[in-house]
This record gives structure tokens, C-alpha cells and sequence, in this order.
């Protein structure tokens, strides 16, 4: 039960920093259309994160003898309780940046869904099924502005080139199963995400091609995030994020 | 008002029908296909609906919107559910609700079997020859387009 606990606040943490990053664009988009697509992308992210943090409560307040809430699971818990992985926690960076890390995300995502929509646990079947609609959006939206920005301008295009070689290291993670996602592998429940790495490599290859620019050579991947090992930056993010619930321990609207 | 002994199933969906999506009020959330089932056990009245977006705020008014309905008719022991399989597509959405939809301005989703690379057609002015403006509009249910010919910006509910 724990590794299954496990596994699914991974799938959550992931969503919930990536949407905590990708909020701070609200009102800053590069011209409004984009910016409305930047924060309806969270909006998805964060229903998603909630489907996993309910599932993960309840889980929990039923194997368990803590009391925790969807609400606890993300504005209680300490950074090395948080297991998302470690590309969701970069900075935005510039617009480029900001595209790269969510297109790798989303491409991760589409294919992640896809067999986990198959999985034996009817809840979390049911979460891919719902998210990989909504995540088919996304990739479509991040590969198009991938190739609108490395087939752009010049500039456009080293900037691109810039944000890839800084995010590059962090993608090699979400193909590295930690243990809790090997046991669920073999219990049927979660897709084994080794196998996915070909896939993601051939998506991200093909919109690359289109986009005029190369996929960097394999090289040192950086991990520990789906264990709770961080960059600096989740602290800041959880600073951030928490602050309220800290400061002012259940305060509602 | 109604004794809970007279309470039927039809009763509750007539109700229902009543209750508008908080966003687009000109459709019910039956136009919507949210709504999975309807059940009565020992006088509690059970409703089961479906999110159309995993992040779709309105599903929380939309709970509290069926509950206020269900308590102005007299109902008291009322449970709403939520459940997420199978997912919500928009080719659940009746009929009348896509008429009502696009008489509102709003172009109503294709079938989701329809692969055809066709545009929405213009919901001012019926034109065929429109242009997508951004994949995301202003909910997480609608893209954005315009007309070529009116040159009207339209939203368009997304096939789901």
C-alpha cells in the first residue's frame, strides 16, 4: 500500500510544481492568447494533481491512522517528502524555456496516460483516461511553439537551443523507475516507464526535425527528484506555495 | 413541495433539467451529458455527475447549484457523487444543447469519430471559412477562432 501511495503522490507532486511554475506567467504572457493557453495548460494540471492528491488521501486515512486531506498532502509536506520530478521544479526561464520544459512534460504525459488508462487500479485507469485528453492539447500547443520558436528568428532559435541544453539533463529521470514504481509495474498498475523512453524520444525527435534544431547527445542525467532528493529551487517554490497554510495553519477562503 | 414518498426518478431529472452550467447558462447540465445517473434508495436521492475538465471550476457550483435545486423542491437527503470513468466526451452533449449552443455564439464540438480537418462554421453569419486564433479560449472547454468573412472572433467548444 505504501508503494502504491507513493507512486501516485510522484504522478501528483509532478503536476502540482509544474503548475505551481507555470502560474507565475499569469499575467505576464507574451500577448494575451498565449498567456490564457499558459494558464488553462495548469488549470488541467491542477485538476489532475487534485484527482491523484484525493486518491492518495484517501488511500492514506484508510491504511493509516493519520487524518490527511488533498489540501495537507500539498501545503504540509516538506521537501524531501516531495517526489516530483526534477524537471517540473526548473525555472521559467524565458518563454522559450518555459515551452521546452512543458513540451518534455506533456510528451511524458501523453505517453504515461496512454497505457495507464489500462491500468488495474480502476482509479487511476480512470484519471489517465480523463488527463490524456486533455494533455493531447498540450502536446499539440508545446510542439507547435517548439517549432515556431526554432524555425523562428535567430534569436528565437538560440534561445531555444539555450533552454534544451539547460532542461536536457533533468528528462532522463522519468524513464529511471525508482523501487515503489517497479513494484507497481509488476502489480499491473502503473506502465512501465523504461519502455516509454523510445516513444518520447521519437515524438520529440520528429517535432525537433520540423523545428531545425538537434536533440543533444545523451549525456549525465541528474535524478533523485521521485525520491525526494531536489535542486535548490523546490524549496523556493514550497516557500512560496506553502506560506499561507504555514503561517496561518488552516486558514479558508 | 413534495413528501419524500412521492419522489420518482423522472421527477428528479424534470428538475434537473433546471439546473444551468454556471459558465454557459443557456445550456442545462443535461444538455451537457454530465449528469451519469439517478438513483433513490431508502428516500436518499443520489445524483452522479461527471468533470468535463479535470480542472473545470465549475464543477464545485455546479454541486452546490444541483443541491440548492433539489432543496428548493422539498428534497433533503441528498447525495452527490462524482465519479470519473468512463471520461466525459463532448459527443455526449444533445442535440438540442449544440442548437442552443451555437445560437448562443458558441460553435458546438464536432463528433469526436469526425476527422475531417474542417474549421467550425461562424455561429454569426454561418460562414464555412474561419481560422483558428489559440487551441485555448476562455475556459478550459473553448479554442478560439475567427470568421474570414464576418471577421467576427468566436469561441468554439472543443471536441473532448
Amino acid at each position: 500500500m505504501e508503494q502504491l501511495i507513493n507512486y501516485i503522490l510522484q504522478l501528483a507532486d509532478s503536476n502540482l510544481i509544474l503548475t505551481q511554475r507555470n502560474a507565475a506567467w499569469c499575467g505576464h504572457g507574451p500577448i494575451l492568447e498565449q498567456d490564457i493557453a499558459i494558464t488553462n495548460i495548469t488549470l488541467d494540471l491542477i485538476g489532475q494533481s487534485r484527482n491523484f492528491y484525493q486518491y492518495a488521501a484517501k488511500l492514506i486515512n484508510e491504511s493509516t491512522d493519520t487524518k490527511v486531506t488533498e489540501d495537507s498532502l500539498a501545503y504540509l509536506r516538506t521537501e524531501r517528502e516531495f517526489k516530483n520530478l526534477l524537471l517540473t521544479e526548473q525555472e521559467n526561464g524565458d518563454w522559450a524555456q518555459t515551452i521546452v520544459r512543458q513540451f518534455f512534460y506533456s510528451v511524458y504525459q501523453y505517453f504515461l496516460y496512454e497505457k495507464m488508462q489500462h491500468s488495474r487500479d480502476e482509479q487511476l485507469a480512470g484519471i489517465a483516461a480523463k488527463s490524456l485528453k486533455e494533455v493531447t492539447y498540450h502536446v499539440t500547443w508545446s510542439g507547435e511553439w517548439v517549432i515556431r520558436l526554432g524555425d523562428g528568428t535567430a534569436e528565437s532559435k538560440e534561445r531555444i537551443e539555450k533552454a534544451i541544453i539547460e532542461l536536457w539533463p533533468y528528462t532522463g529521470e522519468m524513464f529511471l523507475p525508482e523501487a515503489y514504481e517497479i513494484s507497481m509495474v509488476s502489480a499491473g498498475i502503473a506502465p512501465d516507464i523504461t519502455l516509454l523512453k523510445n516513444e518520447w524520444y521519437k515524438k520529440v525527435t520528429d517535432i525537433f526535425e520540423e523545428a531545425t534544431i538537434s536533440l543533444p547527445k545523451d549525456g549525465f542525467m541528474q535524478t533523485g527528484g521521485k525520491n525526494g532528493v531536489h535542486t535548490e529551487k523546490l524549496g523556493y517554490i514550497l516557500s512560496d506555495l506553502q506560506y499561507l497554510q504555514r503561517t496561518y495553519p488552516n486558514a479558508t477562503w | 413541495m413534495v413528501v419524500e414518498n412521492d419522489i420518482t426518478i423522472d421527477a428528479l431529472w424534470k428538475l434537473l433539467e433546471q439546473v444551468p452550467d454556471p459558465e454557459i447558462p443557456v445550456l442545462s447540465i443535461l444538455d451537457l451529458g454530465i449528469v451519469r445517473d439517478v438513483k433513490l434508495q431508502d428516500g436518499q436521492v443520489e445524483i452522479i455527475i461527471t468533470p468535463t475538465y479535470s480542472g473545470c471550476p465549475a464543477m464545485d457550483a455546479i454541486s452546490m447549484d444541483i443541491r440548492l435545486k433539489l432543496i428548493e423542491h422539498g428534497y433533503k437527503n441528498i447525495k452527490i457523487s462524482s465519479v470519473l470513468s468512463p471520461a466525459w466526451t463532448t459527443d455526449w452533449m444533445t442535440e438540442e444543447g449544440k442548437i442552443k449552443l451555437n445560437k448562443y455564439g458558441i460553435a458546438p464540438p464536432k463528433m469526436s469519430g469526425d476527422l475531417s480537418n474542417s474549421t467550425p462554421v461562424c455561429p454569426q453569419c454561418n460562414s464555412a471559412d474561419t481560422k483558428l486564433l489559440s487551441q485555448f479560449g476562455s475556459t478550459a472547454c473553448k479554442a478560439l477562432y475567427q470568421c474570414n468573412d464576418c471577421k467576427e472572433p468566436f469561441d468554439y467548444f472543443k471536441c473532448h
